[in-house]
């Protein structure tokens, strides 16, 4: 099992704002890893400068042994490395089959192996084959967040990254996306989890990271956190 | 019978308005920037194609084949050189510089080609149609503008909807960023998007200057504005926006110049267009802003 991705003394700005402040974590290859952290505490910043679509000023990001601080994002993603962005981000003007079949854009395998995988992500997730010719902007929240795990597992990633996947969801659908996360990970893909909702996050994943307005305030094994008195205090709520 | 033949007239003008409104709305949509030059790119392409054919004796089509080809690469380069150094820029910086290259591309042809405006021969050499005992007569130019504009709208339409590339593009039109995380290259998508539009100008340029076969540096000025015009009217980044809106502008304008007058014509097609803003700011077909959640 040995390190899948590697952030090392990451430093990322907007103009004057430094956003991320001298970060370091690493995830290892079959793990989930959860890096949880207030509104603004630099989350979806760090994600970001993993996938390439923002650069670090300072500081190395690497990928199974590459390094990829200075790639281009969309030739990250064809390392195995896919994010389902925060907001969701499906197109709205396309079908959900048509989202669907864009995840695997980079794919070279052909066309009857992706339908192939349209298909076992149709069985993974039936709300969606129900509504396969909808217009991905009219599904409702929790189907859009399926759609984008959907959409972000067709180019079959070798690491899965998650931006609040949990955010405006009720407690059952957040429950139901968990339940998803688990099993994608049982099947061999690694999981970086950002999350607001650290009492879910901590009880699904292996490892954990808390940010704090652009550093790394603690880090540990994901049970140890979870009954750590100041984590329950700031995030948990007890 | 006179109407149906004036109707005729501004489907015609109007689809090659469709071609040239679907290269802005096409760019709009992808790059988010009104690209002011690509009139332009219609006057070199109507050149290129008079050169071809009235000074080297090329055949039509191979001019026009010649013609489409080299104003592919004119679109890619412009936006390589002059846009692409602006991405993340003021779009007031963007819009600026579209209007720079428009002017560029003009003096450029005033230089090569001279002020004295050429006297474009038609390519077209089908015999003009004679319907109900000829009190209607469609010309030759007419048919095959016709008939180009809708073999071209329903090919871009294919592919743009139908085709991996042409969602890459409408992905890209939507969301950048999720694009980009897609996999799909985004610099690509915005080349090949100019290359697109230029080539479509290159056909619009040739059925144009059949029609009206006046060619001078700046006789892609005027077709562009109204072109522009159409694709806000129909709702700019949207495609079928672009083609409806084409169609009425140019069937707007011929039955004004028709029934009206012939100075007052392109104000009432600007006028229409102010009061379809005004009702509806999005265009006919214009997409509302996603609200995001
Ligand atoms: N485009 C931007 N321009 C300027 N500052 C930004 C930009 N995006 C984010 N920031 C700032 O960077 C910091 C980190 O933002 P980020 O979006 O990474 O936080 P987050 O942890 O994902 O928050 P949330 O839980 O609300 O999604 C914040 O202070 C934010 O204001
Ligand atoms: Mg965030």
């Amino acid at each position: 099992m040995g390190e899948m991705l590697q952030v090392k003394n990451l430093n990322v700005f907007y103009g004057s704002i430094h956003a991320i402040k001298d970060i370091s974590f690493h995830v290892n290859e079959g793990e989930i890893v959860t890096l949880i952290g207030a509104n603004g505490a630099g989350k979806t910043t760090t994600m970001h400068t993993i996938s390439g679509l923002l650069k670090p000023k300072t500081g190395e990001v690497s990928f199974l042994g590459n390094p990829i601080t200075q790639m281009e994002a969309h030739k990250i993603i064809r390392l195995g490395l896919s994010q389902v962005p925060e907001g969701r981000r499906v197109f709205s003007h396309l079908t959900v089959q048509e989202n669907l079949t864009l995840g695997a854009y980079t794919r070279k395998d052909g066309s009857a192996a992706v339908a192939n995988d349209l298909e076992r992500i149709f069985e993974r997730l039936p709300r969606l084959k129900e509504r396969r010719k909808q217009q991905a902007g009219t599904l409702s929240g929790g189907e859009q967040q399926m759609l984008a795990i959907g959409r972000a597992l067709m180019c079959k990633p070798k690491m899965l990254l998650l931006d609040e996947p949990s955010m405006g969801l009720s407690p059952l659908l957040v429950k139901e996306i968990f339940k998803i996360i688990q099993d994608v990970n049982q099947e061999g893909v690694t999981i970086l989890l950002v999350e607001q909702n650290a009492k879910m996050a901590l009880e699904i994943a292996d490892r954990a990271y808390v940010l704090e307005t652009g550093t790394i305030k603690m880090e540990g094994p994901a049970d140890e956190l979870a009954n750590n008195i100041e984590i329950r205090k700031a995030y948990l709520g007890c | 019978m006179e109407f149906l033949s004036y109707l005729i007239n501004g489907i015609s003008l109007g689809s090659v308005y469709a071609i040239i409104a679907l290269g802005y709305t096409m760019v709009y949509g992808i790059a988010k920037m009104l690209n002011f030059a690509h009139g332009d790119v219609i006057m070199v392409g109507s050149y290129l194609v008079f050169i071809g054919i009235n000074q080297m004796g090329i055949p039509p089509l191979v001019a026009i084949i010649i013609s489409m080809v080299a104003c592919t690469l004119l679109g890619i380069i412009i936006e390589r050189f002059a846009y692409k150094p602006l991405r993340g820029a003021s779009s007031l910086a963007v819009l600026i510089t579209a209007i720079g290259v428009s002017y560029l591309l003009q003096n450029l042809a005033l230089l090569f080609w001279g002020s004295d405006p050429k006297s474009f021969t038609s390519v077209v050499t089908i015999p003009p149609l004679k319907l109900a005992n000829g009190q209607l007569v469609i010309s030759g130019e007419t048919i095959v503008t016709i008939v180009t504009s809708t073999v071209i709208m329903i090919g871009l339409m294919l592919f743009v909807n139908r085709t991996k590339v042409g969602n890459a593009m409408l992905a890209v039109s939507e969301d950048k960023g999720a694009a980009q995380l897609m996999g799909i290259n985004v610099n690509y998508t915005i080349a090949l998007t100019f290359a697109i539009g230029s080539a479509l100008a290159a056909v619009a340029g040739v059925l144009l200057c059949s029609a009206y076969p006046t060619l001078q540096p700046t006789t892609g000025a005027m077709p562009g504005i109204k072109a522009f015009t159409a694709a806000v009217f129909g709702g700019i980044g949207s495609i079928p926006g672009a083609m409806l809106g084409g169609v009425l502008l140019g069937i707007i304008e011929i039955l004004s110049k028709a029934y009206i007058s012939t100075q007052l014509a392109d104000a009432i097609v600007f006028a229409v267009l102010i009061v379809v803003l005004l009702v509806r700011p999005t265009g006919l077909l214009g997409k509302k802003i996603n609200e995001k959640v």
